[in-house]
């Protein structure tokens, strides 16, 4: 990871609150792009809620506040005028169970990029349905029953259809939470794969509860523990030698 | 145990499993440290019971190498070790290979005598010169696996550069039985036994300055190996 790459996305004190209770206390930092950047730490510790602050999903809840600013390319994401619907579809979400519509495959792809108005005609959405499925790598596997529900295919497959449905839009940023933890180990390692194919053109922020996958995929990894963010840095630097005990004491297993 | 890097873990399975790993380099090191001190005063005393003993224990050091290997191998497989545990399991995977070679070194000191016991004996003179060395040696070893045991960087650091007077003494001895050898044809059996006595012992003192250099790294993250005096102060120093 070179630290001469843009910085895509970032966060100045930006601090969450449930009602009264404060989730997250004052987090900055500069998410670089193309990089696949990891949250790891306890449950609890703020990392969904940081990642949800970057295309502005905690909106949706009600009670919730978030102060501090974030800018995607340099434009604050918070100013009144922005269009939600479009920071969403540029900053696209993976889930941690794969919620794909009960439609087709097909219209699942689809509908994203109709709505958007990305296709003039249908030989646009069908490209569209095809590029997206085909850099998902799920292509293959689903080209000769586009037609059938999304929901019969498998685990690892409908987070592969998951992910080439966020792709459909075109976004620059795809937020992932724990987008494996409801998959078998091959499925999990297939979507690994392919978030070490989609950082050629996008720029992939990542909670997952497995250390592991963060040092196998991340390039640069983030410890949060009680709503603060304790320690980033190099994922290599981070698994083998991290600065702060805090840090080392949740890789390593202990109690601190 | 006084490494307490190696407790409080949420699986106490896990804190027994590295645990064991140093307590058995530890043994293993005794072990060696033991095999070397007989096998000096085998050949300092022409005793070949003791070389024989010497020579037939060096399997013992071996079953310890390949018992901390599979040991190590399985916390790597099933433990996935990370940060300050992954390196001390590197670590102890290094020392090990180190003090399995110490093992073997005793036991080419004791092959020595073993396969000339009828040549002629060294001078007192020559003998004190090689019992002083292995002395010093020994020391160093055994500094080097306090430290190791302590994570005791700056003692490491000491230990480490005491091997220089190590090869200045084997280079000290060489010289001596290189003139001895020109002088005297009849002295060349005895000077090649001296020489292959110190060369190994400058080996050993090699293996105790590569267990500082494991010590380092366990503390520090950084391989010291190749580093110049300087850098290896700067590095503890930072450490």
């Amino acid at each position: 990871m070179t630290n001469s790459a843009p910085i895509k996305i970032s966060a100045k004190d930006v601090a969450v609150f449930y009602g009264n209770n404060q989730a997250l206390h004052g987090i900055s930092m500069d998410v670089y792009q193309n990089e696949v950047i990891a949250f790891i730490g306890p449950s609890g510790c703020g990392k969904s809620t940081f990642l949800r602050c970057m295309n502005r999903m905690n909106d949706t809840i009600e009670h919730c506040r978030v102060t501090g600013s974030i800018l995607l390319d340099n434009q604050d994401i918070h100013q009144p005028e922005l269009d939600v619907v479009q920071l969403r579809a540029q900053v696209g979400m993976v889930f941690q169970k794969p919620n794909p519509f009960p439609k087709s495959i097909y219209e699942n792809i689809a509908y994203g990029p109709k709505l958007h108005g990305l296709a003039a005609r249908k030989a646009d959405l069908d490209d569209i349905v095809e590029s997206s499925l085909r850099r998902a790598g799920l292509w293959n596997e689903v080209k000769d029953r586009l037609d059938q529900p999304g929901t019969g295919l498998s685990g690892g497959q409908q987070q592969r259809l998951c992910i080439a449905r966020t792709i459909a839009v075109s976004p620059e940023v795809i937020l992932m939470d724990e987008p494996c933890s409801a998959l078998d180990p091959i499925a999990t390692l297939i979507i690994e794969e392919l978030i070490d194919e989609l950082k050629q053109n996008f720029t992939i922020v990542m909670v997952t509860h497995n250390m592991q996958q963060a040092a196998r995929i991340s390039d640069r990894t983030a410890f949060f523990h009680l709503g603060n963010l304790i320690e980033l840095g190099n994922t290599n630097d981070l698994f083998t030698n991290p600065k702060l005990k805090r840090t080392e004491d949740y890789i390593t297993g202990r109690y601190g | 145990m006084p490494n307490s890097k190696l407790g409080s873990h949420y699986s106490q399975a896990y804190d027994a499993e590295l645990h064991q790993a140093v307590v058995c380099l530890l043994q293993m090191a005794t072990l060696a440290q033991q095999q070397l001190t007989d096998a000096m005063a085998a050949f300092t005393t022409a005793n070949l019971t003791l070389a024989q003993q010497v020579k037939a224990f060096d399997r013992k050091v071996n079953t310890f190498e390949v018992e901390i290997s599979e040991h190590c191998l399985l916390i790597l497989a099933r433990r996935q070790p990370a940060a300050s545990d992954l390196r001390l399991v590197l670590s102890v995977l290094k020392a090990v290979n180190d003090i399995e070679r110490i093992g073997d070194l005793a036991k080419r000191i004791a092959k020595v005598l073993l396969k000339e016991p009828d040549s002629n004996r060294p001078q007192p003179a020559q003998l004190g010169q090689l019992t002083l060395m292995g002395t010093k040696v020994l020391q160093m070893l055994s500094r080097a696996l306090v430290a190791f045991e302590r994570v005791d960087v700056s003692e490491a650091l000491t230990v480490l550069r005491a091997d220089s007077a190590i090869d200045a003494d084997y280079a000290g001895i060489t010289q001596q039985c290189l003139q001895d050898m020109r002088q005297n044809a009849e002295q060349i059996t005895t000077s090649l036994q001296i020489m292959q006595v110190a060369k190994a012992l400058e080996r050993v003192g090699d293996h105790a300055r590569n267990i500082c250099e494991h010590t380092i790294f366990l503390r520090t993250s950084r391989n010291v190996a190749h580093l110049s005096d300087t850098e290896l102060q700067q590095v503890v120093d930072e450490g």
